[in-house]
């Protein structure tokens, strides 16, 4: 019997598949979350848009609130720790939170390493927006993926470019002979067994989740179209008018992506989803997704 | 013969896979009104919740119930176990009702406590390597209910009929015996049943 094989860990992400990933800030959040349909909840001291307007250091949520979460859902429960902050995942792994998020939305806690994921027993998911970083993330122990996006703008421009652009560089690297593909390793800066496996199987090892502005059910539904494996929802649930209605808009608009009827149906009445920011007004220092590279 | 695999959220694409590797013609199933051209279904795992929050939705109670009176062959890994299970531990009401079983959910505890093992299966000759992942348990059958496998002195594989379920999730792996055994049972009912 072996717990925490890399099996086991990605095998977890391939359940999610098809599933919408919810944001959390309590309980009773968190049990919306779950009567809505979400395939799991990550559980957060502030979403990413709260996160933006109060700047300072944002750091892993307190654990009562991580607590308070994992005993009102039967699903699975997500949490965030600070890139690099080895304490903080290992905090979150012995209170038994199932996946552990080692996220560019909380202040890096290390500018050069990322945790050694393969060391823990718990899985990690980890943002990229590139092959690069894609396969020095899975290298480094990562069992799922997800977009990085531009979290809490509600603006989906940045996750739309990472999907695609990791899916165009799949399909370049699927056409590169071997002394090209050595060179690609070099030029990505990724392990070259990683990137032969892409190159022959034509997709990551791990499953892709979009993450970072999801803020319609139409946003959702783009994401599944340009081929994410499901969708991270941060601040577009809980910051929206109707909460519940628009939790179970997402969920059906994720399942049902080219059922425009469908899609059509679950966006009337809504009410006003969040503001949203126009990337371009972000300076450098605001922009989430150039962390942990 | 086609067999379908419920593709309302979980891991679709691995048993397609799977189904396919064992000689079935297999296709995603998205809505009920494609059951009719199924010879058996596969229901996924994935989460119970989600599923069986769909499955209800989507209209498909009524017509995966109706599916199995026409003693067509369902199979269900993980959530799918639970979703066709008579009564779910600690809940007052379960999903399709249609296997005479009582499970509990997260058996084994959170993630951390997943994990994958060799097992032994009835009918299956060599063990096979089992992945369980926040997977539930069979807490107790009926008496038409055959138990296929046992971990720890607790049921995680069993048929009745025309229905087969486990705990663990049989299309992680490139072992595609169990796979092969359901495509058997789905040809074996299609000499029976009426189209």
């Amino acid at each position: 019997m072996e717990t925490g094989t890399s099996r086991v860990k990605r095998g977890m992400a391939e359940m999610q598949k098809g599933g919408v990933i919810m944001d959390v800030m309590n309980a009773e959040q968190a049990k919306i979350a779950e009567a809505a349909g979400a395939t799991a909840v990550m559980a957060l001291e502030r979403v990413p848009s709260d996160i933006r307007a109060a700047g300072g250091v944002a750091r892993m949520a307190d654990p009562t609130i991580v607590e308070e979460v994992m005993k009102v859902v039967s699903i699975p429960v997500m949490a965030k720790a600070r890139i690099g902050h080895i304490t903080e995942a290992r905090v979150l792994e012995s209170m038994g939170v199932d996946y552990i998020d080692e996220s560019e939305v909380l202040t890096p806690a290390d500018e050069v390493f990322h945790i050694s994921k393969n060391e823990f027993t718990v899985p990690f998911v980890c943002g990229a927006k590139d092959l690069g970083e894609a396969l020095r993330r899975i290298q480094e122990g990562a069992a799922m993926l997800r977009t990085k996006g531009e979290p809490g703008t509600g603006n989906i421009v940045e996750a739309v470019r990472h999907l695609r652009l990791i899916n165009g560089q799949i399909r370049k690297v699927q056409n590169l002979s071997k002394d090209e593909l050595y060179h690609e390793a070099k030029v990505l800066g990724v392990p070259y067994d990683l990137l032969l496996q892409v190159s022959e199987s034509g997709k990551l090892p791990v499953v892709n989740f979009a993450a970072g502005g999801v803020a319609t059910p139409s946003d959702a539904a783009l994401m599944m179209e340009l081929g994410a494996d499901g969708v991270f929802v941060g601040s577009g649930i809980f910051k929206s008018d109707s909460p519940e209605k628009f939790a179970r808009a997402i969920v059906e608009a994720t399942t049902h992506f080219r059922d425009y009827k469908l899609i059509a149906e679950v966006s009337k009445n809504l009410g006003t989803p969040m503001k949203g920011i126009e990337i371009s007004k972000l300076n450098a220092a605001e922009r989430m997704q150039d962390r942990g590279l | 013969m086609k067999i379908g695999v419920l593709a309302l959220q979980g891991a679709v694409a691995e048993h397609i896979r799977s189904l396919e590797a064992a000689g079935a013609e297999a296709v995603a199933v998205k809505r009920m009104e494609e059951l009719a051209e199924l010879d058996g279904i596969v229901i996924p795992g994935g989460e119970s919740t989600t599923i069986g929050k769909l499955i209800r939705k989507y209209g498909f109670l009524e017509a995966l119930q109706d599916f199995s009176k026409q003693g067509k062959p369902l199979f269900g890994t993980c959530a799918g176990l639970i979703i066709l299970a008579d009564k779910i531990d600690g809940q007052d009401d379960a999903h399709l009702k249609l296997m005479d079983m009582v499970v509990a959910r997260n058996a084994f505890g959170r993630q951390r406590e997943s994990f994958e093992t060799d097992l032994p299966i009835k009918g299956i000759n060599e063990p096979i390597r089992a992945v369980f992942i926040r997977a539930p348990l069979i807490k107790e059958v009926g008496s038409s209910v055959d138990v296929l496998s046992v971990y720890n002195d607790e049921i995680v594989a069993a048929r009745q009929g025309h229905l087969l379920a486990c705990s663990f999730h049989p299309e992680l792996t490139d072992d595609f015996r169990l796979h092969a055994y359901f495509v058997d049972m789905v040809k074996e009912a299609t000499k029976t049943t009426t189209k």
